[in-house]
């Protein structure tokens, strides 16, 4: 990656002050670290014996559970958002107003309303009628509702990305509207879609965090218990983060080189659903 | 319902009035810093473009949960003993920082270079091609993200929640343990979300459609 246009080829005076402020700037980051680097020793963050909880194979293969359980609760979400999102979609594109008009509200409600909050409603207001998930389902169903509004819409993206001369073919031969869906343009939808799918994983693995609220066994809870044993707090919440940015990092790799692979496949153009596949939630 | 509105319209303004200032300070703390990020990305001094874009790859894919957790319980143990109102702000803004910083990115790459060429072939200097040609540009290609990016950061506030802060996601879970409403005080404040994401996203198109970029 080069640097943009903005910023022509330096001549020398350029040069020399680009050199300048590389200096400085390293020196300015150094510095930084140098500061968290100080303030955690004087503190005794780094004592050895606060870190080697973690090279206990008893405290790995606990943390390796809740990564597991972790997984399982990002499965179970998405087993809950795809077939529902797909459902939204096409409702959302279908011509009849009744079913397009409540599809609409459904996902524009759910990607207006925070995860916690649907959360807090699985596990203090449907108990009061007598809906009492368990802590596994308080945790994947808001989280797949949540999921389904913004697969939703990537599944529109989708389906609109593809030529609308398809659509007309489709009728043209005399398939009625369903079929040229179903056997036209969803499968070449799909293809479309599919890495924006992937790097919505990312944002499902990230709510399953909330594990921690419902108190299911996945990471961050897991991390949580191991700290209520160890009082390593600093160190075991930093080893999780960590752990969480390596797992997404490498989903967000992987659906990156999905949309790279399909868009040198495809004669369409570049097509990026990436973007506009990210839930506008940062958590 | 007629309970709520009696006896908690105080309880709920509080923690609607939190969750505003939230909002406010972090989306306002991530768009300037989003954007000096922003332009560490783009410039051309080596460290400062590693740095951005280590950042963002970091912040963009950690659960906000788990930094809050981190920046609430673990500073103080570091020495640095922010307060929670405070630490939720500076995790919120961390987070919210790395996708201010690719919005704004995206929008200053939207800018095409051969018009950044053509404004110097003709002697345009460079605070003259920034000012005159790539920030309106990249300002008017970025107003749906942004719109974005406030509804992500006025969603996520709700997770103050967790570190046991009265915002408006609290707020309704403290009044519906007192009173046990059922649905109803959370539908409430689902629909004070949409709201403000609707009146945040008409505000967003309106926008967009005056200055829209021709292209």
């Amino acid at each position: 990656m080069s640097a943009h246009a903005l910023f022509d080829a330096q001549g020398p005076r350029g040069r020399a002050t680009v050199r300048v402020i590389t200096v400085a700037s390293v020196l300015a980051l150094l510095g930084v670290a140098a500061l968290v680097y100080w303030q955690l020793y004087r503190t005794g963050q780094l004592a050895p014996s606060k870190w080697l909880t973690f090279t206990e194979p008893g405290t790995i293969r606990y943390l390796l559970t809740g990564l597991g359980n972790t997984a399982l609760a990002a499965l179970g979400a998405g087993a809950i958002g795809l077939p529902l999102g797909l459902v939204l979609a096409l409702g959302r594109l279908s011509r009849r107003r009744w079913l397009s008009w409540p599809a609409t509200a459904v996902i524009e409600v759910l990607r207006a309303v925070p995860v916690l909050l649907l959360i807090y409603i699985f596990m203090f207001a449907l108990p009061q009628y007598g809906i009492n998930l368990s802590t596994y389902g308080k945790l994947v169903v808001p989280i797949g509702l949540g999921a389904a509004a913004v697969m939703a819409e990537v599944f529109r993206a989708g389906v609109l990305a593809v030529p609308r001369g398809q659509t007309e073919a489709g009728l043209a031969v005399g398939l009625p509207d369903g079929v040229t869906m179903r056997l036209v343009v969803f499968p070449q939808a799909l293809r479309i879609v599919i890495p924006a799918l992937v790097a919505q994983a990312v944002v499902v693995v990230k709510d399953t965090a909330f594990g921690y609220v419902v108190s299911y066994p996945e990471l961050m809870q897991s991390g949580r218990v191991l700290v209520a044993n160890t009082n390593d707090l600093v160190q075991t919440y930093l080893v999780i983060t960590v752990v969480y940015v390596l797992v997404n990092m490498v989903i967000s790799a992987l659906a990156q080189r999905m949309e790279a692979r399909m868009n040198a496949s495809r004669g369409l153009g570049r097509i990026s659903l990436l973007g506009r596949a990210r839930r506008s939630t940062l958590a | 319902m007629d309970v709520l509105f009696r006896d908690y319209l105080g309880t709920f303004a509080e923690g609607l009035w939190l969750t505003v200032q939230l909002t406010a300070i972090g989306f306002t703390a991530a768009l300037i810093l989003g954007t000096i990020l922003a332009v560490f990305r783009v410039s051309p001094i080596p460290p400062l473009r590693v740095f951005g874009a280590v950042y963002v790859e970091f912040f963009r894919n950690v659960p906000l949960v788990a930094l809050l957790l981190l920046v609430v319980y673990g500073l103080p143990y570091a020495g640095v003993n922010l307060g929670y109102y405070w630490s939720v702000i500076l995790a919120l803004t961390a987070v919210g920082t790395a996708f201010a910083c690719e919005t704004i990115r995206s929008g200053i790459n939207a800018v095409s270079a051969g018009q950044v060429e053509a404004a110097r072939a003709i002697g345009l200097p460079f605070w003259g091609i920034a000012r005159e040609l790539v920030i309106p540009q990249a300002v008017r290609t970025v107003i749906s993200p942004l719109v974005t990016l406030f509804i992500g950061i006025l969603l996520s506030t709700s997770l103050a929640a967790v570190v046991g802060m009265r915002e408006l996601t609290s707020t309704v879970s403290y009044i519906n343990n007192q009173e046990a409403l059922g649905l109803t005080t959370f539908l409430v404040a689902a629909a004070v979300y949409v709201i403000i994401s609707l009146t945040a996203a008409g505000i967003g198109s309106r926008l967009e459609t005056r200055y829209r970029v021709l292209r």
